[in-house]
């Protein structure tokens, strides 16, 4: 017998109240309650990246997400980063700069690179940073901080590209 | 394929999560209470290890007790110079901290060199701790395995183990503990916080995770009802001189071969203190007190760092395949001291 909870999550700037399943993952949530496709369901393992969303503000993994453990959240998906038909910087930069082939990694690749370059300006350190109290982004920083996000496609030059332009 | 990890195999048929009952905690004695009255309860944290292993049906939990909100998210100082590191902190939170950073930077680096990004936003400090080993045949339910089904068997011991134990195995468990986030903090002699029903207890966390012997289902001390509160830093001057060493397969995401949290402090080209924990050797944090003891107070120098590796891991019981560990092993101790001997 499934068990149900009812989920409140602010979507995209809209409030939404789901009765759903406690099996059910945000990314689940997103992709099959509301028909929010942005979000790729590639490994469901937290291993990809390609289900990345921003949940308060933080890139995440819907994928390992329970959606009932993230009530009263607020969510951001790759559908919610366009404002008045404008294209987010992030995703006219990986226009500009061809950063993809296929583009499944895409909508997971995108809001992985505006947590991150949110975690870089609150002056987190990588595994690569050579002075731990004092980051500074290059290529090797992009590439160290953005490794929970594959591309099996292999744009990664024109993801790192990408977002190196925005960085700056 | 397999033992590359995005390409581990997909469950079978699609299998469904079974059906489980969900709480939050808002009260610390209710959800050890609830634990404590419900066989199949487990407490849920960031999820990021205990989802997956849903997924792969390694966990079956009937309930699932979210201490999420209920855990600190708080690094305080403590009154004795040290830090106190809420159960709820999340790692990336903790890497960031400007006095971890400072004070105890293998700690940081522990943590930056763990995961990624994204999983380091949902993992806390308790769940970090409590994360189950990445050894193959535990998180595949169609092979026998004595930590996920007592008494099936390890084939691991015969079988895949090049990435398993060399110290401290036994003829029923070769797992390694996979945390980074452990390992600096054994080296730093920290304190693990729980409380349950009885009340409230300190164990170091040295102590905290178990060698598998006979009972390899069990992970570490903690009692069924009992809930890590808080990981208690001390102050510890040579923490300031740490780093961490980690030797994987790939650059980034993947968990250790080996690992090395170690602090020194030399004065006059003597070594006055030092502190070393090897990650990826054993079934837990392995803190390297022989090297520690050969150390103190000789020269800071290649010799004296070679000889204290080779002294701890004399007692290195390398399994068909895995072998090449000791070696890494030494190396990788010997490069961290000589880094930080610099």
């Amino acid at each position: 017998m499934a068990e149900l909870a009812t989920v409140t999550l602010l979507i995209n700037r809209e409030e939404h109240s789901l009765e759903l399943d406690t099996r059910t993952s945000l990314l689940d949530l997103l992709r099959e309650h509301l028909g929010l496709t942005g979000a790729k369901k590639g490994c469901d393992h937290g291993q990809c990246g390609a289900c990345t969303v921003l949940i308060d503000g933080r890139r995440a993994n819907a994928c390992l997400a329970l959606a009932v453990a993230h009530d009263g959240a607020e969510i951001v998906t790759i559908e919610g980063l366009a404002q008045n038909g404008s294209l987010h910087p992030l995703q006219a930069a990986f226009v500009e700069h061809d950063a993809f082939q296929c583009g499944y990694c895409t909508p997971g690749q995108i809001c992985s690179a505006i947590g991150m370059l949110g975690e870089f300006d609150a002056g987190w350190p990588s595994h690569v940073s050579h002075d731990i109290t004092a980051p500074n982004l290059d290529a090797q920083e992009i590439r160290e901080r953005m490794s929970g996000n594959i591309c099996r496609c292999g744009a990664y030059p024109n993801i790192v590209a990408a977002i190196e332009e925005v960085s700056r | 394929m397999r033992r590359v990890s995005e390409h581990r195999r997909r469950h079978r048929g699609g299998v469904a999560l079974k059906p489980f009952r969900y709480e939050r905690a808002y009260d610390e004695r209710a959800a050890i209470a609830t634990l404590a009255a419900t066989p199949g309860a487990k407490f849920l944290g960031g999820g990021t290890n205990l989802v997956d292993l849903m997924r792969l049906g390694v966990e079956t939990p009937d309930l699932l007790v979210d201490v999420r909100r209920l855990a600190s998210d708080r690094i305080d100082e403590t009154d004795a110079g040290g830090l106190r590191i809420g159960a709820g902190v999340r790692n990336s939170d903790l890497a960031a901290d400007a006095r971890v950073r400072t004070r105890y930077p293998a700690l940081a680096e522990a943590l930056l060199a763990g995961a990624s990004g994204q999983l380091r936003n949902l993992a806390t400090t308790g769940g970090n701790l409590l994360q189950r080993t990445r050894c193959a045949y535990f998180q595949d339910v169609t092979t026998p395995c004595n930590k996920r089904d007592p008494g099936t068997g390890c084939p691991a011991r015969d079988g895949e183990h090049r990435n398993l134990a060399i110290i401290g195995h036994s003829e029923h468990c070769v797992a390694t503990h996979p945390s980074d986030m452990a390992v600096a903090l054994v080296a730093f002699e920290a304190i693990v916080r729980v409380v349950g029903l009885g009340g409230g207890r300190e164990i170091p966390l040295v102590d905290f995770h178990r060698l598998p012997g006979d009972t390899p289902q069990r992970d570490t001390v903690l009692e069924r009802d009992e809930l890590i509160v808080a990981v208690d830093v001390p102050a510890l001057t040579v923490a300031v001189n740490s780093t961490y060493r980690k030797v994987r397969e790939r650059a980034s995401f993947a968990f250790a071969l080996v690992s090395v949290a170690a602090a020194l402090d030399v004065v006059d080209g003597e070594i006055r203190d030092v502190r070393i924990a090897f990650g990826g050797l054993a079934h837990k944090p392995w803190r390297a007190h022989v090297a520690e003891a050969a150390l103190r107070g000789s020269a800071a120098d290649t010799d004296a760092f070679r000889r204290a590796a080779d002294a701890e891991l004399a007692q290195a019981e390398p399994l068909r395949d895995n072998g090449y560990k000791v070696e890494l092993a030494r190396n990788t101790l010997v490069r961290t001291l000589q880094e930080l001997a610099e």
